[in-house]
């Protein structure tokens, strides 16, 4: 190990106590060290993830790993609580209901529920280097789900209502031409503006789908449009883009906020 | 075996449920086919779970590149496990919520999985501005489209956006930068996310009727599995 | 905190600004000459900007308030309409990592929903949303509102696997799926659903995400099929591609820290009550813009470059 490797790590470490006692010297409350350790642990977890920006190294690495197993584990405990203990087992046995104190479900078809668990079991057969093959009959049957559930409701969601909120009129409370012309203004909630909104939307998603559209060749006046559709996507990019940098940036205010308020309470 | 009978369950489940929206009678049997898939949903956690540890058992046996840090992992993954399983230090019974305030289980959550998880994307907030200040060039008429889009959403969503064009008369409102942002997302935007929505609407009916009358088989894999 | 000068009592909060508005200006002043001269500027530079640009407003508390726009509005009115007694489910769809934005927007619905006396069903798609929903409790539900009580006034259901599945079940029949809460109270003993069946009795649903399973699938799977009035709020991410639910599927939608902030400062200016109530998704915002204008010189000085090396190559 290098010497440099030594150093580092026994400067952390002694960061780390040294913010461990700090805080359980000042916190308030009935467990003041081990709200400080919490604290403090948090803390460098953070700037372990943080330091991954000079370059990658063994600590960023230790975050990571430990990031995985806590979070698989996470997923399997709530899992294991929510639906297996909350909704299998009160359909499946009173004595085990009991023991977990969930109020067993009276049913005559009962029985049914253990076609979840076989699937379930064949699903953990992927495991097996032999019995791989049987986890096909779990996996057809989420395919088989995911599929007739996303038939009707996209169909029904994203295409119809879809198409039906386009068709949408382009005279906006339309009170004749002298009516038109002499209220004629581009403030934000005008008729002209609003009408001319309804005119991008409907051209807008007509040229975008023709982008989309692939079967036939992009030239002449089908070309024009899958044109205008590409601009159409690129301001939708771009307004996309926009928000992802808003985003971005607040998960980085969220993270320092805690560093100075939580831990080095710089901020109230 | 292999093969066919994946296809009729596919086949019989992915019918029952497009059947139980148009007939009511069949509403029950739908509802319990879901309930099936969400208890299956959990396997396939301790699927993940599974899979997880037996790959980090192998890197450790096999001694591979940074075989140390999985140690990390599987300690993590047992502690957390432990802690959630047996409801460790819940202020409850067995019977109160796993993430009950207090819980060892919930503890790890705040202290170790909140940090983690929310610092990893974090960072993405350094590595948008270096794009901003590397990539993101009026290259051609797409790529200037684009970014004035950008431009208009990220200067909307500050006060000089409002101070640029706060001269700007009410008859002209539009071209305030704050309303010119609101416009630009619920029309522009609007349209172009919603050519892509129906684009994907029709890919997911279309895959979906695939699946269900056994023309797409990719998720079966090969035979030699 | 002020420092008094012998003419003006300037604040520290003005200092800290001006501090950080020259820092910002000279720094990029520093980038713009070094790009130009044709010096490799290294990335890590760029990363102390941004951190710079979002620390100092946080240090020294610059905020800024904003009008709500039209598609939040949206959702306060229609909070503001349902009479007493009505109820609202709220789903937690996020994890830890979309938090900072959405923790807001999920903290201030529900005060807002609990102070006009709606009940409140809570329930999450994500296994995280149920930790993220312990906060709100500790945070908002049992600090502020000590006399609202649980299966009553509001009810914790928790988090079920399988998302859409979940969705499927609870649009026609709740206690198929929940069975129980998530302390295990058997369902027949919840006074909150004495007169809910499923989805389609309930008056207002709001999922708080941006991933998947989220509200796209609440308006597939319930909102569209059951007739419920749906709304959202979001991580700014996602926050483009939901307009086009708007307003025939969803009524109304808050979009990243802004939108929060936006619902926020509406609270504030049309309730007394809510005046000193915690506003962090405003807090946000004053590093958000001084972030946001880095960026934009990022862009600025970024294209600037670009042409005068086309010119020279064309050249």
């Amino acid at each position: 190990m290098k010497k440099t490797t030594i150093i580092t790590f026994a400067v952390i470490s002694a960061l780390f106590l040294v913010s461990w006692i700090a805080k359980g010297m000042f916190t308030e409350g009935s467990s003041p060290f081990l709200d400080g350790f919490l604290v403090t642990l948090a803390a460098f977890l953070t700037l372990a993830i943080m330091s991954f920006l000079y370059k990658d190294n063994p600590y960023y690495k230790f975050a990571e790993h430990l990031f995985v197993g806590v979070s698989a584990a996470y997923a399997m405990c709530l899992g294991f609580w929510s639906t297996i203990v909350g909704n299998l087992i009160p359909r499946l046995s009173s004595g085990i209901s009991e023991f977990f104190k969930v109020s067993y479900i009276e049913g005559d078809y009962n029985f049914i529920y253990f076609i979840p668990i076989i699937f379930g079991i064949l699903l953990l057969m992927r495991l097996s280097p032999r019995g791989g093959w049987l986890s096909r009959w779990p996996l057809a049957f989420i395919v088989g789900t995911t599929a007739g559930l996303n038939f009707v409701r996209y169909l029904r969601s994203d295409f119809i209502n879809q198409v039906s909120s386009t068709i949408v009129p382009l005279m906006i409370d339309w009170q004749g031409f002298g009516h038109f012309f002499s209220n004629l203004n581009f403030s934000a909630t005008g008729q002209l503006v609003m009408m001319f909104s309804n005119l991008v939307i409907f051209i807008g998603v007509t040229c975008g789908i023709i982008y989309f559209y692939f079967s036939k060749e992009h030239t002449g006046w089908f070309g024009r449009a899958s044109k205008i559709g590409i601009w159409i996507l690129m301001i939708t990019f771009g307004a996309s883009f926009g928000y992802t940098v808003m985003g971005r940036i607040s998960l980085l205010v969220g993270r320092i906020t805690f560093l100075f308020r939580d831990w080095l309470e710089i901020i109230s | 075996m292999k093969r066919t009978v994946p296809l009729i369950i596919t086949f019989v489940v992915g019918t029952v449920l497009i059947l139980s929206v148009f007939i009511p009678p069949m509403e029950n049997l739908g509802e319990n086919f879901t309930l099936f898939f969400d208890i299956i949903a959990v396997f396939a956690f301790f699927l993940g779970g599974g899979n997880l540890v037996r790959v980090h058992f192998q890197k450790i046996s096999r001694k591979s590149d940074d075989f140390q840090f999985s140690f990390v992992t599987l300690i993590g993954f047992f502690v957390m496990l432990s802690a959630g399983l047996f409801k460790i230090g819940n202020p409850g019974d067995i019977a109160s919520s796993v993430t009950a305030d207090g819980s060892l289980f919930n503890t790890i959550y705040q202290s170790v999985f909140v940090p983690l998880s929310s610092t990893m994307y974090a960072l993405l907030a350094f590595f948008v501005a270096s794009a901003s200040y590397r990539a993101f060039r009026a290259k051609n008429r797409e790529a200037t489209w684009l970014l004035i889009a950008a431009f208009i959403i990220l200067l909307g969503s500050t006060p000089f956006g409002t101070m640029l064009t706060s001269w700007v008369p009410e008859s002209w409102s539009i071209f305030h930068i704050p309303n010119l942002a609101v416009w630009l997302m619920s029309s522009p935007n609007l349209a172009g996310q919603r050519a892509i929505i129906i684009g994907i609407g029709l890919g997911v009916v279309s895959i979906s009727l695939r699946l269900i009358l056994g023309l797409e088989r990719t998720y079966l894999g090969d035979d030699s599995a | 905190m002020t420092v008094l000068n012998p003419l003006f009592a300037i604040s520290a909060q003005t200092i800290g600004i001006t501090l950080t508005l020259i820092i910002i200006g000279l720094g990029l002043a520093w980038l713009f000459w070094r790009s130009f001269s044709g010096k490799e500027v290294d990335r890590r530079i760029i990363f102390i900007f941004i951190f710079f640009s979002v620390a100092a407003p946080i240090l020294f508390k610059i905020s800024f308030t904003f009008k709500a726009i039209p598609i939040v509005s949206a959702l306060y009115d229609k909070v503001e309409s349902l009479p007493a007694g009505s109820t609202v489910l709220i789903s937690y769809d996020f994890d830890p990592a979309m938090a900072p934005e959405v923790q807001p927007m999920a903290d201030a619905l529900s005060r807002h929903c609990l102070s006009r006396d709606l009940k409140i069903i809570y329930m999450c798609l994500f296994p995280t949303g149920q930790g993220q929903l312990e906060e709100t409790f500790r945070t908002v539900v049992r600090e502020e509102f000590p006399n609202k009580k649980d299966g009553i006034d509001f009810v914790n259901l928790g988090y079920k696997a399988g998302g859409e599945g979940v969705l499927n079940v609870i649009v026609t029949d709740f206690e198929k799926m929940f069975p129980t809460d998530v302390n295990s109270v058997p369902y027949g003993d919840i006074q909150v659903f004495d007169n809910i069946k499923s989805c389609q009795n309930l008056d207002l649903i709001i999922s708080i995400g941006g991933g998947r399973p989220g509200i796209k699938e609440w308006v597939l799977f319930v909102g569209d099929p059951g007739n419920v009035p749906m709304a959202a709020g979001v991580a700014a991410v996602v926050a483009p591609q939901l307009y086009p639910y708007f307003p025939n599927q969803i009524l109304g939608l808050l979009g990243g820290v802004k939108g929060a902030a936006e619902y926020e400062n509406k609270m504030r200016d049309e309730h007394e009550q809510f005046k000193d109530m915690p506003t962090p998704a405003t807090t946000m915002m004053g590093p958000q813009t001084l972030a946001h204008i880095v960026v934009m010189a990022f862009i600025i000085i970024g294209n600037i470059l670009y042409f005068r090396n086309k010119r020279r190559e064309e050249g």
